[in-house]
């Protein structure tokens, strides 16, 4: 089991999108260290014959009609917005292309 | 650093053998979102075809919509995949301003659809594509990228986001890789997303048009040298047109002996195919793979799909465009190499729905592959929007075959139905153009070119049946191009006999 | 009137003694008094309310039959969307967002008459133990003010210990309902998963979330439930079956008659790691039942152990993407957007400033569990885990009805005392976990005191089965009746 470092919770960071400061990166790698310890603990009876349970309730098949349904008002869908402009949401420069 | 030429295409063959793979995104034709009941017609203001759950806000859920998802089984019915008996969707987690929950909903290791095959024909011979899987996911919103040169995302300074089609069902058909296809890599990749879109199209879940947007297609290509394992592979998109499809693989087959040649190494990675130039250009890096760390989706409930409604289903599906292809070739006696100019001119819906209307297979195939295909491609427009429906085709003919028009008429009035003037009979009032039927008139423009032109006129009583085409020029133009040629050919002669 | 429960309420608003809005004002009035010492509330919609009320006291006038909550005031945990009502999840990220959309259960509240006072206070985005990890500042336990309520549903708990409103409306991921419940002396039930629709949740960990009732009672509590339980076809988790009659069974259990009730004490939860008087009360209620008529018997749940650390991956897990939805871009804060910074830079100062502490552990958490080459070993394994919980669950129903253990191992601990180890804070949830994993219900009411503190008592039923854990609550309020705290 091998310990978590600053380094990897800087990736982590990245990746979800978290600016953390040196000190949270300190802080985080040391908590998340002991509690992913603990964790380890399910590897004990976690045997690999037993089936991953995703969904607590077995349903199946939940659909619905292809049927339009009433939208939200333009009004409403910008309210919240932190920047709008020609009615759609305003984001400053992309870098990465998708 | 000089610039090496690149190699010539049949070098590049003889010296490596190519590997290549095809991802399509289809959006299908259904009415409302993939996860919410928002419409999906076009052309809507920005924002205004949205809610909760399609702008991803706190608090909203999705639910699946089941044409999007028998639509996809039909997909994969018609491509030979085995359809799975229980299966999620799961999310693909990653940043991005047009993924309102910066996830998408998709499926990861239990799709829907999956090892199926797709026969196609190239050159007289049948080609199996493998079909890796068939799955189902939403698709991204749009992004205007403002401030740059072109458009695009370099050097722009803002972006606005519209979330109309964020949602959208899209079924996402992944090839196996095609190995084994040599100098006709680019021909069978293009053959493939053909047959691939006609199909689609042929159970009615899609428009497939690769203009719009609703069919879309990645390409992947990689080369070794006989008897190597297979090269490192890049992926091209913006490959926006079945041309694009051939030139991008060949291109990038090109590009890539030329790096190997001079030793190089080739980076697994993203490209960019560009119209103009035919070229590719490096994208994204795809050394460093994203993590997206695809789990089950805890909103949505698997899926289980009927086997007796998938056997339904299975059992509903229309005749492949191939085979119906060789059905109608046969009905129509054509040999191969005539049905391949049918398919080529993409004629072959519009001939079957001409003849449906009343026209004979040849007369059908004559107009469509004569005057029509030579209008769209002076015009540089699909043969299917020329402009002149398959009814109106049938209609002309049917003039013609009737001795309302000659052939040569029959052209003019087309001309105008092209042009939007209207049905054929129509055409024909408002400009005037009919055969001369009146026989009285006929007769009598015959008499008067007989007697403007007496010496020829001696000539053909003496004999000289060759002259009389004078006659006929001069009564062709007094009728301004509307008597029936052979008409008055026989009027004269008989006159003059 | 505030002390009066909320089906007696009920009553005299249907009889038109008293008015909803006269019983709505003397809540507004309450909460004016004691909210400035408690904290309970982050949003009060007094307008709202009075509006409410007195389009209650119309339609009533004209004779409609409302049912038993119409005109009962309520107050709502601010993780639920309220249209044009300030909804915050407890986090900056959030400050002043005014949802376009109301969530089912708020509808479903609306369409029962009872009347929103406002929204309470929460641990952020629904993680923590003891509301101190709410971005607006603690909520404080009307039993001692220098003691945590719970979390993360303090608020809504803290609300009704002080009288502040009858009912009100929380969510259980790891027992974020029935701890609060237990260390504030009040009834808090986590229904059936599925039970009660997600849809206007704002999402923590979706397989996990529930949304149930809370109130001082049983009874209150179950007339709660009945409003908002069932189907809802917006929330693709949501069961598509009748709501068990829970009503019904909290009257039955109020005789205070239980033969015929087997009863399973869970071995694994039965001595170790509760505080000694937390263990005395339960041991004395368990007694109690049994001479109800409860036929008692221990019953082993090993796996129940761990389902702690499998919580601890699966709700950060999901949580890591729930929340990824929260960026700067359509809602909510913003901050970097100086014309300097690039749109990556601006979601990641947004998130940053926007999130607190837990919630950035619980992502990082959770990147890392789903992160490839991880997954199989972290996520993986705990959704297996989960499997194993389920089947000592099923195991466990085949023998007996309901299974009773304390609902946290302490009673309510003073502020600050657990926030520098998060893993201290995470015990408080051991009793509660194993059923959220499950999926079944499970309830929490008062037991009795240690040292002057509230006790819970929990009783966890088989999914579907939320009427036998009514039941037993109900026989076991009959016994111990209501616990009054002291005055403010």
């Amino acid at each position: 089991m091998t310990a978590i470092s600053r380094e990897e919770v800087a990736h982590l960071a990245r990746l979800s999108r978290l600016a953390v400061t040196e000190q949270e990166l300190d802080m985080f790698a040391g908590q998340l260290d002991v509690i992913l310890q603990s964790i380890a603990r399910i590897g004990e009876v976690a045997a690999a014959d037993i089936p991953p349970t995703s969904h607590s309730v077995p349903l199946v098949n939940v659909l619905r009609e292809d049927v339009p349904a009433p939208c939200l008002p333009r009004e409403k869908a910008l309210a919240g917005a932190p920047d709008v402009a020609e009615e759609r949401f305003r984001v400053p420069r992309i870098l990465d292309e998708e | 650093m000089t610039t090496v030429a690149p190699p010539a295409y049949d070098d590049v063959t003889e010296e490596f053998e190519p590997v290549i793979g095809l991802e399509t995104h289809v959006e299908l034709g259904t009415r409302t979102k993939m996860f919410c009941g928002c419409p999906t017609e076009f052309g809507g203001e920005p924002n205004t075809h949205v809610c909760p759950v399609c702008l991803g806000l706190p608090g909203s859920l999705p639910v699946a919509n089941k044409a999007a998802i028998e639509a996809t089984i039909r997909i994969g019915l018609a491509l030979n995949c085995s359809i799975a008996s229980w299966c999620r969707f799961a999310r693909k987690n990653y940043f991005y301003p047009d993924m309102p929950k910066n996830y998408q909903i998709s499926q990861y290791d239990e799709p829907l659809c999956s090892d199926g095959w797709l026969d196609i024909e190239v050159d007289g011979e049948i080609v199996r594509i493998g079909i890796e899987r068939v799955h189902l996911e939403e698709d991204t919103g749009k992004t205007l990228h403002i401030g740059g040169a072109t458009g695009r995302i370099h050097g722009a300074s803002e972006s606005l986001v519209d979330y109309n089609r964020a949602g959208i069902p899209l079924v996402e058909i992944v090839t196996k890789p095609v190995p084994g296809t040599g100098a006709r890599a680019p021909q069978i990749a293009r053959a493939y997303v053909t047959e691939l879109r006609d199909v689609i199209r042929s159970l009615g879940v899609s428009d497939v048009r690769m203009e719009q947007g609703s069919l879309r297609c990645d390409v992947n290509t990689s080369l070794n040298r006989p008897g190597d394992d297979w090269g490192t592979r890049t992926e091209t998109k913006n490959v926006n047109s079945l041309r694009s499809v051939e030139r991008a693989v060949r291109s990038e087959m090109i590009r890539q002996a030329g790096v190997l040649r001079s030793g190089g190494r080739i980076i697994q990675e993203t490209r960019h195919f560009h119209e103009d130039t035919g070229e590719t250009t490096s994208g994204r890096s795809k050394e460093e793979a994203t993590d997206y760390r695809y789990f089950p989706e805890p909103d949505l409930a698997p899926l289980a799909p009927d086997a007796a409604w998938v056997a339904e289903l299975k059992a509903a599906l229309p005749e492949l465009p191939r085979v119906h292809r060789q059905r109608l070739q046969t009905a129509w006696g054509l040999s191969d190499l005539d049905m391949q100019s049918v398919v080529n001119a993409g004629a072959v819906e519009l001939i079957e729905t001409t003849i449906a209307e009343g026209a004979s297979p040849e007369a059908a195939r004559k107009w469509w592959l004569g005057e029509l295909s030579r209008k769209a491609n002076e015009t540089g427009v699909e043969l299917a929007a020329i402009g002149a429906s398959p009814r109106q085709v049938a209609e002309l003919q049917k003039l013609v075959d009737g001795g309302k028009l000659t052939d040569k008429l029959a052209r003019q009035v087309l001309e105008g139905v092209v042009a939007g003037e209207g049905d054929p009979a129509a055409v024909m009032q408002a400009r005037g153009i009919e055969v001369v039927s009146d026989s009285g008139a006929l007769a009598a423009a015959v008499d008067e070119a007989i007697a403007a032109n007496p010496e020829i006129a001696e000539k053909i009583r003496g004999g000289n049946q060759g002259a009389a085409g004078v006659l006929i020029g001069a009564v062709m133009k007094a009728t301004k191009g509307q008597a029936d040629a052979k008409t008055v050919r026989e009027l004269v002669l008989s006159k003059l006999s | 009137m505030i002390k009066k429960t909320a089906a007696e309420l009920g009553a005299l608003i249907a009889s038109r003694e008293v008015s909803s809005e006269e019983v709505t004002r003397a809540h507004l009035d309450r909460i004016a008094e004691v909210d400035g010492k408690v904290r309970a509330f982050l949003h009060v919609d007094e307008a709202g309310a009075l509006a409410a009320a007195r389009a209650v006291d119309e339609r009533i006038k004209n004779g409609e039959n409302l049912g038993p909550l119409a005109g009962v005031p309520i107050a709502v945990k601010d993780v639920l969307a309220t249209e044009g009502v300030p909804t915050t999840a407890g986090s900056k990220i959030l400050e002043g967002w005014k949802p376009p959309y109301d969530a089912t259960l708020v509808q479903r509240l609306r369409a029962a008459g009872t009347v929103m006072l406002g929204k309470t206070n929460m641990d952020e985005f629904a993680m923590g133990s003891s509301t101190e990890y709410s971005a607006y500042g603690p909520t404080y336990n009307p039993w001692d003010l220098s003691r945590i309520p719970g979390g993360s549903g303090g608020g809504s708990a803290a609300a009704l210990a002080a009288y502040e409103a009858p009912l009100s409306i929380g969510t259980d991921t790891g027992g974020s309902i029935r701890q609060p419940g237990a260390v504030t002396g009040t009834v808090g039930a986590k229904p059936t998963y599925g039970g009660t629709s997600r849809y206007g949740l704002i999402a923590f960990s979706s397989s996990l979330d529930t949304p149930g009732p809370c109130a001082r009672t049983v009874e209150d509590t179950a007339l709660l439930h009945a409003v908002i339980a069932g189907h809802d076809p917006r929330d693709s988790t949501s069961i598509d079956a009748p709501v068990p009659d829970v009503v019904a069974a909290a009257r039955l259990g109020a005789t205070g008659d239980l033969t015929g009730v087997k009863v399973g004490l869970v071995r694994e939860f039965s001595g170790e790691g509760a505080e000694p008087g937390v263990m005395a009360s339960f041991r004395e209620t368990v007694d109690a039942l049994a001479k109800l008529g409860a036929e008692v018997v221990e019953v082993s749940c090993p796996h129940f152990l761990y389902a702690l650390p499998a919580y601890y991956l699966i709700a950060p897990s999901e949580c890591s993407s729930n929340l990824a939805r929260f960026d700067g871009v359509r809602f909510g804060l913003r901050a970097g957007d100086d014309g300097n910074h690039s749109l990556e830079e601006v979601m990641s100062l947004t998130r940053e400033q926007g999130f607190g502490p837990e919630v950035k552990r619980r992502i990082i958490i959770g990147t890392y569990a789903l992160s490839s080459g991880y997954y199989d070993a972290y996520y993986g394994q705990a959704q297996k885990v989960r499997t194993l919980i389920t089947r000592d669950f099923t195991a466990a129903f085949e023998q007996v009805d309901v299974l009773v253990s304390p609902t946290t191992p302490f009673v309510a601990f003073e502020l600050g005392s657990r926030t520098s180890d998060p893993y201290q804070m995470y015990l408080a949830d051991l009793f509660t976990i194993p059923t959220n994993l499950y999926g079944g219900p499970a309830i929490s009411v008062p037991s009795g005191l240690s040292e002057g503190l509230p006790v819970g008592f929990q009783i966890m039923a088989g999914t579907l089965r939320d009427d036998k854990m009514y039941r037993v609550a109900a026989a076991v309020e009959s016994v111990v009746g209501t616990l009054t705290p002291p005055a403010l």
